[in-house]
């Protein structure tokens, strides 16, 4: 049984056709890169597969479960146990520090949990920033932090949209590489890029446009 | 977890969080003063209202019954009389502490040198120690009861059997001011005897073209000694209601249960009703007009009060919704994320509601402290005097300061509610 897999997902706001007749499946360990232009939906159709927004129409199956059908606080509790998420924008919480900011998710998900929170941190190598405020990190600090703040719940399946969009090349190196770490390591990801060099360390590409799935492609 | 959150978020919003503790503080301080203030203020809007003089008044059962009946004043010869020695048992009713001051009086008529006519005179007490049968003494007369008469002179003494009191009308009218002598004779008295005039009095009232002497002066001058012919008693009273209705249409149609709620509520008729059982062949009657206006006004002061209450209440409710809704759509990326993250509804709820909480509750306490002074700005401008500290506010405070920030925080709340992770989260 694959880990993901998306049927006929249709997704509309409005007139806007942002989704049309998706058909994807995601392996476990897999790690697919999303492509296409501005506007052609990816972004859409990781809210779906992140349990954030419902799609229109299709089903997607997600670990032997339908989502097409469950309640609003379901698909809450599915996000917290099944999904880390990495956004383009970071999104850490200002007032708290970078250890602060990973054991938000330990809270929500269970029981935070320092020592556990400073060995994610030490992960992606920033053990030595744990007591700083996001403000005290640089761009590509607090992606990493994001990313530890992901990986935290130990989630089945990891979505980051646009995780190196807002950093330079140096950042996106080292972020690239905790990626290839944790696909080596076997963790199924998710990623959306607009960048080909990006698009191309994944294991596979599937390049969006219009919302369709118009190119689907192993890189080696 | 929890508390690192709340600490984070409030201090990082210090500015926010200090309006949200002012407005309630504002709100809050106006109920606990308007609370006290009402709470305390029953009795001194009575001591106020009660210069509008006696409620009650006390007239032999005879008399009264040949006055009602033939609309006569009863010839000399039948006419009835209470017994000054009665008057010490309208301290023994159940009512006693409402009792505020009474006074006798005897009516009668004096021959001036120099006029027709004679004089309306009243003979009763000014400033009396009257010995209770329980042994205490209190003081009462007229000064008390009459408390908005101004007086030029004095009071007369109790005990100055050669003194008088002249209405302001009378003593225009005769000419007299105070310290001037008048002359008049006793009934079947050989000479001559004389009074001083210690004060003259101005009441607005009938009484002003007559004067007023010690009870014992009038007794001994009509020969009646231990006589009076009418009390007036000033008492606070429960404003009247559908029970206190029914008992001064026919006392005796009240069930058992009914009689005793009557009789032990400070009805103004449940209290001539308890006089006239104290004194023998006596009835009391309410004078309506003045007793129900007192407990009207007290009713119309408690409500306006109330209302003052309940609108600021109301305004603090808008202000924090104000800000609280403010400070949500501020935040809306952070709730977003911990949406996101897998925080439930409630328990972004619970956060927000705590932090709304704690700041109120400073604001609270603050809010009492400044209403508990404003309440005594009010009691020392508006009622002469401080007003007690009312426990029992506090916990209407709490009480009412919940509902304003439940109400303020409701639009908010309904904000967080219908927040998308998804949307806020990529910037749209
Ligand atoms: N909430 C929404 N309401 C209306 N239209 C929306 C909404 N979200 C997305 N759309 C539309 O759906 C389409 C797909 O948007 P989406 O954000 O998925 O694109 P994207 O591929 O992520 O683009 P980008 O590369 O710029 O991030 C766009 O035309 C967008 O305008
Ligand atoms: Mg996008």
């Amino acid at each position: 049984m694959s880990l993901l897999e998306l049927k006929n997902v249709c997704m509309t706001y409005g007139k806007v056709k942002a989704l049309q007749d998706i058909n994807l499946v995601v392996e476990k360990g897999e790690w697919l890169a999303l492509m296409g232009p501005s506007g052609s939906g990816k972004t859409t159709l990781m809210n779906i597969i992140g349990c954030m927004d419902k799609a229109t129409s299709g089903s997607i199956i997600l670990d032997e479960r339908d989502l097409s059908n469950v309640s609003k606080n379901e698909l809450t509790s599915f996000r917290r146990d099944k999904i880390g998420l990495v956004f383009q924008q970071f999104h850490l919480i200002p007032y708290l520090t970078a250890v602060e900011n990973v054991m938000i998710a330990q809270y929500y998900h269970s029981m935070p949990d320092e020592a556990e929170a400073l060995a994610a941190l030490d992960r992606v190598g920033l053990k030595d920033r744990a007591t700083h405020l996001p403000s005290q990190l640089s761009g590509g600090e607090q992606q990493r932090v994001c990313i530890a703040r992901a990986l935290i719940n130990y989630p089945m399946l990891i979505l980051a949209d646009e995780p190196t969009g807002n950093l330079d090349e140096a950042n996106e190196e080292i972020v690239m590489k905790i990626f290839h770490e944790l696909h080596a390591e076997g963790h199924t990801i998710l990623t959306v890029t607009h960048d080909m060099e990006v698009g191309k360390q994944a294991e596979k590409c599937i390049i969006i446009d219009h919302g369709r799935i118009a190119e689907s492609k192993y890189n080696r | 977890m929890f508390w690192q959150m709340l600490k984070g978020a409030m201090l990082r919003q210090k500015q926010r969080m200090l309006m949200v503790a002012l407005t309630l503080a504002l709100g809050v301080s106006l109920a606990t003063a308007m609370l006290n203030v009402m709470l305390d203020v029953g009795d001194k809007v009575n001591q106020e209202l009660k210069a509008y003089g006696a409620n009650i008044t006390v007239t032999p059962k005879n008399s009264s019954v040949l006055k009602d009946i033939y609309g006569l004043e009863g010839d000399t010869a039948h006419k009835e009389y209470l017994q000054e020695a009665d008057l010490g048992k309208i301290k023994t009713i159940f009512w006693t502490n409402n009792i505020v001051a009474f006074a006798p009086s005897l009516e009668s008529k004096i021959d001036i040198e120099g006029q027709k006519e004679a004089v309306p005179l009243v003979g009763t007490w000014f400033d009396y120690a009257l010995q209770l049968p329980t042994g205490e003494t209190i003081q009462t007369g007229e000064k008390y009861l009459k408390s908005w008469w101004s007086v030029d002179g004095q009071w007369v003494r109790d005990d100055d059997l050669q003194a008088v009191m002249l209405g302001k009308r009378l003593a225009d009218t005769l000419g007299l001011k105070v310290g001037d002598k008048i002359e008049y004779r006793a009934p079947g008295a050989p000479q001559k005897e004389t009074l001083t005039i210690k004060g003259i009095f101005s009441s607005g009232g009938q009484e002003e073209d007559g004067m007023f002497a010690p009870l014992a002066f009038v007794q001994k001058l009509n020969q009646l000694q231990g006589k009076i012919d009418k009390i007036e008693v000033s008492a606070i009273t429960t404003p009247e209601n559908d029970l206190a209705k029914k008992a001064a249409t026919d006392p005796k149609s009240l069930s058992m249960k009914e009689y005793e709620v009557w009789y032990c509520t400070a009805y103004v008729g449940s209290i001539a009703f308890q006089i006239e059982e104290a004194i023998q062949n006596s009835i009391a009657k309410p004078v309506r007009q003045v007793a129900e206006s007192e407990g009207r006004i007290l009713e119309k002061t408690q409500m306006l009060m109330l209302l003052i209450t309940a609108l600021s209440l109301l305004s603090s409710a808008l202000g924090i919704s104000n800000l609280v809704s403010a400070n949500i759509m501020e935040r809306s990326k952070e709730l977003g994320l911990l949406k996101a993250l897998g925080a439930t509804n409630l328990a972004v709820s619970v956060l927000i509601l705590t932090e709304i909480f704690i700041t109120g509750f400073f604001g609270g306490v603050f809010g009492y402290f400044i209403g508990l002074g404003f309440a005594q700005i009010i009691g020392h401008t508006v009622f002469d005097s401080s007003i007690a500290i009312n426990l029992m506010v506090i916990p209407l405070d709490i009480v009412l300061m919940t509902l304003v920030i439940l109400m303020g925080s409701l639009p908010a709340m309904r904000m967080l509610l219908s927040l998308r992770p998804a949307a806020v989260l990529h910037g749209r």
